[in-house]
């Protein structure tokens, strides 16, 4: 404990027990009834709802259209996507790319903020890694269906086969099956290892007999021995210092995908770093949308708090800004290079009357670049609905940054000749709306069944709270001194 | 020489609840001071300085880990190398299984392109060494448990809540049930317990 800074007061308000934290945590899954508060009206008359129930829903009519897009598309082959001569690939890398990047900012929150200290993950790390999981799911769906069949897709796994043909270990491609088939067991796993402790809590808090059995073989008979905790916090930090380069690694290879190419805007030294901080920015944004209204319908404000809501605003703005520097750099690449493919390609990206997919790099501009410096207000940090506003906006703005690096750049390379132009069809939407009904089906699914907040983890919160009020009577002086050093720092 | 298990019921501890976990902690250093040596702790948190306390240390975990990370690394850089260049070598079991290498020039690149070929062996690292972490404390633990003895103790109910249990375990040398609950209720606790169990512990 000696060497852990104190911790901010308004992480956890109002008073709180582990008692009160088990209930208030635990009970969103043990008491069914939860999910159909706050009700609301429909237009049916008599006919009540709840979030919980138009967000599953959502999802699951959603879900049913990516089936039958998948069924379409196998059906038929990748004809039915618009992708073309020069565009062999378009939604299908702009959702991968967008997918994995929205995942990233659970593995930064679990595992980065970990080794950095930083308590105020103890409240968003679950959900925040459940998303994780879920949109490497969703962006998984898309390289593999891409194949054009899907049922052989272990052929990019290396295996020993009758033709000795092996992957092609050079490629980014191959890089990519091996970076994301990683990061989705690795935080399968660290997600797991966080969820045993807090499977023990709901087997022993349980009423009935199925939850009871179920959740005490999901917890392999935890018992929370002294012994245990040792190694379990030792395998924590190891598994949060093995996620952080694993993190960055992932999304760097995925921008190798586009910068081991020689095509005009791809082939720069800038993209891993801003590839990474686009998906931590990206990922915040998606933490984000999730957290203000779920917070409000299952009344979790006490636990994450306005404080969490500003600080994971300051970290969308400084990677926002990460971002942006990275727009600016990619400009002036071209202009200071010289090399006149690249210098084609910045006027096809700007120029407004000329070129035809100009609209999605101002579009990307001012969503991505513009309205997030909103974030700068501290009033704008504490509105729910300037928030949610922003963050939708980066959503789209960085699905734009995926756009306009992919078509502008394929559309118009070296050879004239092969100019093209690239417009997404019916399938393409209608699966790019069914992964979003994936996310949605299986988040309000993990919320149903499985705690979003991290119970043990709040509960050492609370813990180092008393004890910091402890030390502070205890040492009057020291504590002021510690707390004009927070002031100091923020 | 009877087959059949024994499974009358023996003593398996004794427990003691206390409701913060200062309060385990300094009980643990009076049993600890008291000449026990088979002392285990069950607790809702992670209390730091306990092990420290219960005189009990094990850093098996990083060492599985770190050789873990070098067994991916090496298996990595060799299944790209043997893949990619090998040795030659015909009429084998290697070839019967399918294992031979085919070595491509891939844009004139070595056909052992060290560079080229770290991501993989990168990402192999990580994921052995967190199967490492992961598998090896649940298996240092002796998880999956579904029932251990310990849970016969009615205050284990809480222990996963806001209860700190303490137990001096029968394995114990100087083992006294009677002393030890003596010892136990002089140390504030909310209850001592006797624990039986019938596993043959």
């Amino acid at each position: 404990m000696a060497n852990n800074p104190p911790v901010d007061k308004e992480l956890l308000v109002g008073h709180h027990t582990n008692a009160s934290l088990d209930a208030t945590i635990g009970d969103i899954i043990l008491n069914p009834a939860t999910h159909n508060e706050p009700a609301i009206k429909t237009p049916i008359k008599g006919l009540m709802t709840s979030p919980w129930q138009i967000a599953f829903g959502l999802g699951f009519l959603l879900l049913n259209v990516l089936l039958l897009s998948i069924v379409m598309l196998v059906w038929n082959g990748i004809g039915v996507w618009g992708n073309n001569q020069p565009v062999g690939w378009g939604f299908d890398i702009i959702n991968f790319v967008w997918w994995i990047g929205i995942g990233h900012a659970g593995t930064l929150i679990s595992a980065v903020l970990l080794l950095l200290r930083q308590k105020w993950r103890n409240s968003i790390n679950r959900f925040a890694e459940a998303m994780t999981i879920f949109a490497v799911m969703c962006a998984g769906i898309y390289p593999l269906l891409h194949t054009g069949r899907p049922w052989v897709a272990y052929w990019l796994m290396p295996y020993p086969n009758w033709l000795a043909m092996w992957p092609q270990f050079r490629s980014p491609l191959v890089w990519d099956v091996f970076a994301v088939s990683t990061y989705a067991t690795v935080s399968i796993l660290f997600w797991f290892v966080g969820l045993i402790p807090d499977f023990a809590t709901l087997r022993d808090r349980a009423k009935s007999k199925f939850a009871q059995v179920a959740f005490g073989a999901v917890s392999l008979g935890w018992r929370g021995s002294a012994k245990h905790w040792h190694r379990y916090e030792h395998a924590s930090i190891i598994l949060a210092g093995l996620s952080t380069p694993l993190v960055l690694s992932v999304h760097t290879v995925v921008s190798f995908d586009f910068a081991m190419g020689i095509v005009p805007g791809w082939n720069v030294t800038i993209f891993p770093p801003y590839f990474v901080a686009g998906a931590v920015f990206a990922g915040f944004a998606m933490v984000l949308t999730f957290a203000i209204p779920l917070r409000k319908w299952y009344k979790l404000e006490g636990l994450i708090t306005m404080k969490h809501i500003d600080w994971m605003a300051k970290v969308m703005l400084a990677t926002g800004l990460i971002v942006f520097y990275g727009y600016i750099m990619e400009v002036f690449y071209a202009w200071y290079s010289g090399v006149p493919a690249e210098m084609a390609l910045l006027y096809n990206r700007y120029n407004l009357f000329d070129s035809p997919y100009s609209w999605a790099f101002w579009t990307l501009i001012i969503t991505n670049g513009i309205i997030p410096q909103l974030m700068w207000v501290p009033k704008y940090r504490q509105n729910m609905k300037i928030l949610l506003l922003v963050t939708t906006s980066i959503s789209i703005g960085m699905w734009f940054e995926r756009y306009v690096i992919i078509p502008i750049s394929l559309t118009r390379d070296y050879v004239p000749g092969s100019f093209g132009f690239y417009s997404p069809t019916l399938w393409d939407i209608a699966m790019f709306a069914g992964t979003i009904g994936l996310f949605l089906f299986l988040m309000f699914l993990f919320i149903r069944f499985l705690p979003m907040i991290n119970i043990f983890e709040m509960k050492e919160l609370l813990h180092q709270m008393e004890h910091d009020d402890k030390h502070s009577h205890d040492h009057k002086e020291n504590g002021k001194l510690a707390t004009t050093a927070q002031e100091g720092a923020e | 020489m009877s087959h059949v298990r024994d499974t009358s019921p023996k003593p398996y501890g004794v427990v003691a609840e206390f409701d913060n976990s200062d309060a385990l902690l300094e009980a643990a250093e009076k049993v600890k001071a008291a000449g026990y040596r088979d002392v285990d702790a069950y607790t809702p948190i992670p209390v730091h300085g306990l092990t420290d306390v219960l005189e009990w240390k094990d850093d098996k975990l990083g060492w599985v880990v770190f050789f873990h990370g070098i067994a991916g690394f090496a298996a990595g850089y060799f299944l790209q190398w043997w893949t990619s260049q090998g040795i030659p070598v015909s009429n084998t079991a290697l070839q019967v299984n399918g294992l031979l290498p085919y070595p491509m020039n891939v844009g004139g690149k070595p056909e052992f392109s060290i560079p080229a070929f770290f991501p993989p062996a990168y990402e192999l690292t990580i994921l052995l060494a967190a199967f490492g972490a992961v598998f090896g404390m649940i298996a240092f633990n002796g998880l999956p448990k579904p029932h251990h003895p310990v849970f016969n103790a009615a205050c284990m109910n809480r222990a996963s809540s806001d209860r700190y249990v303490l137990c001096v375990e029968a394995t114990d040398p100087r083992y006294d049930e009677d002393e030890i609950e003596e010892l136990m209720n002089g140390l504030g606790s909310l209850s001592v317990e006797r624990v039986m169990t019938s596993e043959g512990y």
